[in-house]
């Protein structure tokens, strides 16, 4: 850091810029901010009477946080998908969304942290898992590993951008030393997801998730979860901002949004493989895929609450994905959006409510007990997605800020030749 | 009572009071220092271990005014238990289940409050014998039309909550299921503070103090016999069973796990558990794995023993057998 680099300074404006904005700008950060105090009071019914308040039961002992930990797990990792082409490939025109690309990492590792955190028991004795004050049961349970994964990607992904931003905003060039984090940042990503997945698929337990897929499948569609979520975000930041509008190219949407069909079809074929092998050898396996696809009957009670779910998320998934990959319907920036959205949606149910549910039911000893949120969780778990759009929000905001010259130390220049060397840099890179 | 309550409250000078922020009418989580700072059970001391007990008796003493002898009975050399159940006697009574809960501690389901759910260790799921599938609406059945015990058991779909008027049932068999206290147990492996463990002695038993109430080992056992206190447990005082083991029948608290143990607090001193006892047919039997004398033992040798979900590579001690 150079002496003249404060990073006091850059904090201070940071923070400053960030709760500055049009009134639109404000009304979204404080319908998120209520809709954390709803969560916030939910949540103290839950600390007070125990996860009695959630639907979960002995049966489905895990439900809406853990399922948007794992989805968003995957969005997190999907950073990577800007990364790669960037920094391997020299992709030049993913230079100005990396910084969104990554902060939505750290928007959605708080989803997933605020999650993990509703959904355990005793949060007074999560130190029970650090090394020296607890007993972390490490290498062996894949929940040590997914804390340590968890915990080292959302480090990298505050540190890699705000320290690119950190330069902008002084009009230096960023140090070497930066590279290294940034590759560490690409197997890492992969890592995330992986972890995750093998939580779930090295459990023998869980026939529906027991199975080597598992890890392929949560990386394929977090590759398509991931950038549809920031391709929307991309198209109301070039709405909103005049530079940006030129920055951000079409191509470089364009790419991203051929990025998302990829995933949509490697998804679509895990989906495909995963109910031929399981469906077609009729084996033990079947069962819980078979509650989830169609539903099952006993003693004449019809069980099927998550087939809908099913069924809206294959077809939600596989129109998405017919229109990302028609290249007409791809770069019609009506129809990208709701393509995106629709993605999103059907990958969520697919990685949330439609994963970690079926797993449980039947219960390994043969009961079929259905599961449905109540109020209470639906708006603890929705706090949690809150408070990630809430901080990507001012992260966004702080990075426009700096990357359009809004504000800075300019190195000395005026604000006019900053804007201009900033100009220049960027053609140059 | 009054002045006993605030007696007790001088003496424990060194218990700083955390108490919660939420402003509530009852009592949400009165998290003393101590219990913070309390070590995991195997990295306890003797001193330790007897500091954390009295300070559990008194806190049972005062919450529901019962003397309890909280026991750290460790496992008796050259001793591994097995347990055997004959499928072809039990009559599904269910008799188990409820002295294991009044033995164990187990929350009742408060009157007050019907969401509130009773905790069961054992579970008696009924299954068809040789029950030929139909087709059903939804898709092809393809269970094995040999009934589920003879070519295995299926326990894919089962009844847990069967209610007829007189049992046994002509066409059914009932299978108790309880911890199978595995060899492998995957619980052990998912656990990421190592709350949960294989004592010496084969019994996978819990720190209540120590569990965070994650749920990974519920998601991980292949038998269902994990069970989470969504609420705080009630039990009414009367019912306490006041013979307890630290690793075992103990009154638990809201938000940790709970599981079978074989009556760690019977068993240890010599005496059956309360399943074994209770069972009106002779259908369970338990006992000393390493001793060739042993009734289990013999069972194992001379009847026709399986075990729940065998490819499932856990290596339960709880067997079934048939005459």
């Amino acid at each position: 850091m150079g002496e003249n680099e404060s990073f006091l300074k850059f904090l201070f404006d940071a923070i400053f810029v960030a709760f500055s904005g049009g009134r639109r700008y404000k009304a979204w950060l404080t319908a998120l901010l209520i809709i954390i105090i709803f969560g916030l009071i939910s949540y103290s019914y839950q600390f007070r009477e125990g996860l009695i308040i959630t639907g979960m039961r002995d049966q489905v002992s895990w439900g809406l946080y853990i399922s948007n930990f794992t989805f968003f797990v995957g969005v997190a990792a999907s950073a990577v998908m800007i990364v790669i082409p960037l920094y391997i490939y020299n992709f030049k025109l993913f230079k100005p969304i990396i910084t969104f690309g990554e902060y939505l990492a750290v928007g959605a590792l708080l989803i997933v942290i605020a999650n993990v955190l509703a959904d355990i028991g005793r949060v007074d004795r999560l130190h029970h898992m650090l090394p020296i004050l607890g007993t972390p049961n490490f290498p062996q349970s894949l929940l040590m590993w997914d804390m340590v994964v968890l915990t080292g990607y959302l480090l990298l992904n505050l540190l890699i951008p705000s320290y690119s931003l950190f330069k902008t905003y002084h009009n230096t060039k960023p140090k070497r030393w930066i590279k290294a984090f940034i590759y560490l940042s690409i197997p890492w990503a992969i890592s995330i997801h992986t972890v995750t997945a093998f939580i779930y698929g090295g459990l023998v337990a869980r026939p529906f998730w027991n199975t080597a897929l598992m890890a392929p499948r949560f990386l394929s569609s977090a590759f398509a979860s991931g950038p549809a979520f920031l391709i929307i975000a991309l198209l109301i930041i070039r709405k909103n901002n005049e530079i940006l509008r030129e920055e951000i190219s079409d191509r470089a949407i364009n790419i991203l949004a051929q990025i998302v069909a990829i995933g949509g079809v490697v998804s679509l074929f895990f989906l495909g493989t995963e109910v031929y092998t399981i469906g077609y050898s009729q084996s033990a396996h079947w069962i819980n895929l078979k509650y989830l696809m169609f539903g099952l009957e006993h003693n004449g009670v019809y069980y099927g609450r998550l087939v809908p779910f099913f069924w809206a998320s294959f077809i939600l998934t596989l129109v998405a994905t017919i229109l990302l990959i028609n290249p007409g319907t791809r770069k019609n920036y009506r129809i990208l959006p709701v393509a995106c959205f629709l993605i999103f949606t059907g990958l969520w149910i697919e990685k949330g409510l439609g994963l970690v549910i079926p797993g449980f039911i039947p219960s390994p000893v043969g009961e079929i007990h259905e599961y449905m949120p109540t109020l209470m969780e639906v708006m603890i778990s929705a706090a949690g997605w809150a408070f990630g759009f809430f901080v990507y929000t001012l992260l966004v905001r702080v990075s426009i800020a700096i990357e359009t010259g809004e504000i800075g130390s300019y190195g000395g220049m005026s604000r006019l030749d900053y804007l201009r060397s900033l100009k220049e840099r960027r053609s140059s890179e | 009572m009054k002045e006993t309550r605030r007696d007790l409250i001088k003496k424990a000078a060194g218990a700083v009071g955390m108490a919660s922020v939420i402003p509530v009418s009852k009592p949400v989580i009165s998290l003393t220092l101590e219990e913070f700072l309390q070590k995991h059970f195997k990295e306890m001391t003797e001193e330790d271990k007897r500091e954390v007990i009295e300070r559990l008796e008194r806190e049972y003493k005062e919450k529901y005014g019962i003397d309890a002898n909280i026991k750290t009975t460790p496992p008796i050399k050259g001793v591994v238990w097995g347990y055997a159940l004959n499928i072809q006697k039990c009559i599904g009574c269910r008799r188990c289940v409820y002295a294991c809960v009044r033995e164990n501690n187990q929350s009742r389901g408060s009157p007050d409050d019907p969401s509130i759910p009773a905790i069961q260790w054992i579970r008696v799921v009924r299954v068809e014998k040789e029950k030929i599938h139909p087709e059903s609406e939804t898709g092809r059945d393809f269970r094995t039309k040999f009934g589920e015990v003879h070519a295995g058991v299926n326990i894919e779909i089962t009844d847990s909550y069967y209610d007829p008027d007189k049992v046994p049932e002509k066409d059914y068999y009932y299978i108790p299921i309880q911890c199978q206290q595995c060899e492998r147990p995957p619980c052990v492996k998912a656990c990421p503070t190592k709350a949960t463990w294989k004592e010496p002695d084969g019994i996978i038993v819990v720190d209540y103090n120590w569990c965070i109430g994650c749920r990974f080992c519920m998601a991980a056992c292949p038998y269902w016999a994990r069970h989470f206190n969504w609420a705080e447990p009630y039990i009414p005082k009367e019912e306490i069973n006041t013979n307890m083991h630290y690793l075992g029948n103990r009154l638990r608290m809201k938000g940790v796990v709970e599981k079978c143990t074989f009556c760690i607090q019977r068993t240890r001193e010599g005496k059956y558990p309360a399943c074994v006892e209770i069972c009106p047919v002779g259908a369970r039997k338990f006992g000393n794995l390493l001793d060739p004398e042993s009734e289990i033992r013999k069972i194992l040798e001379e009847k026709r023993v399986f075990r729940l979900k065998e490819e499932a590579g856990t290596n339960p001690k709880f067997f079934y057998f048939m005459d």
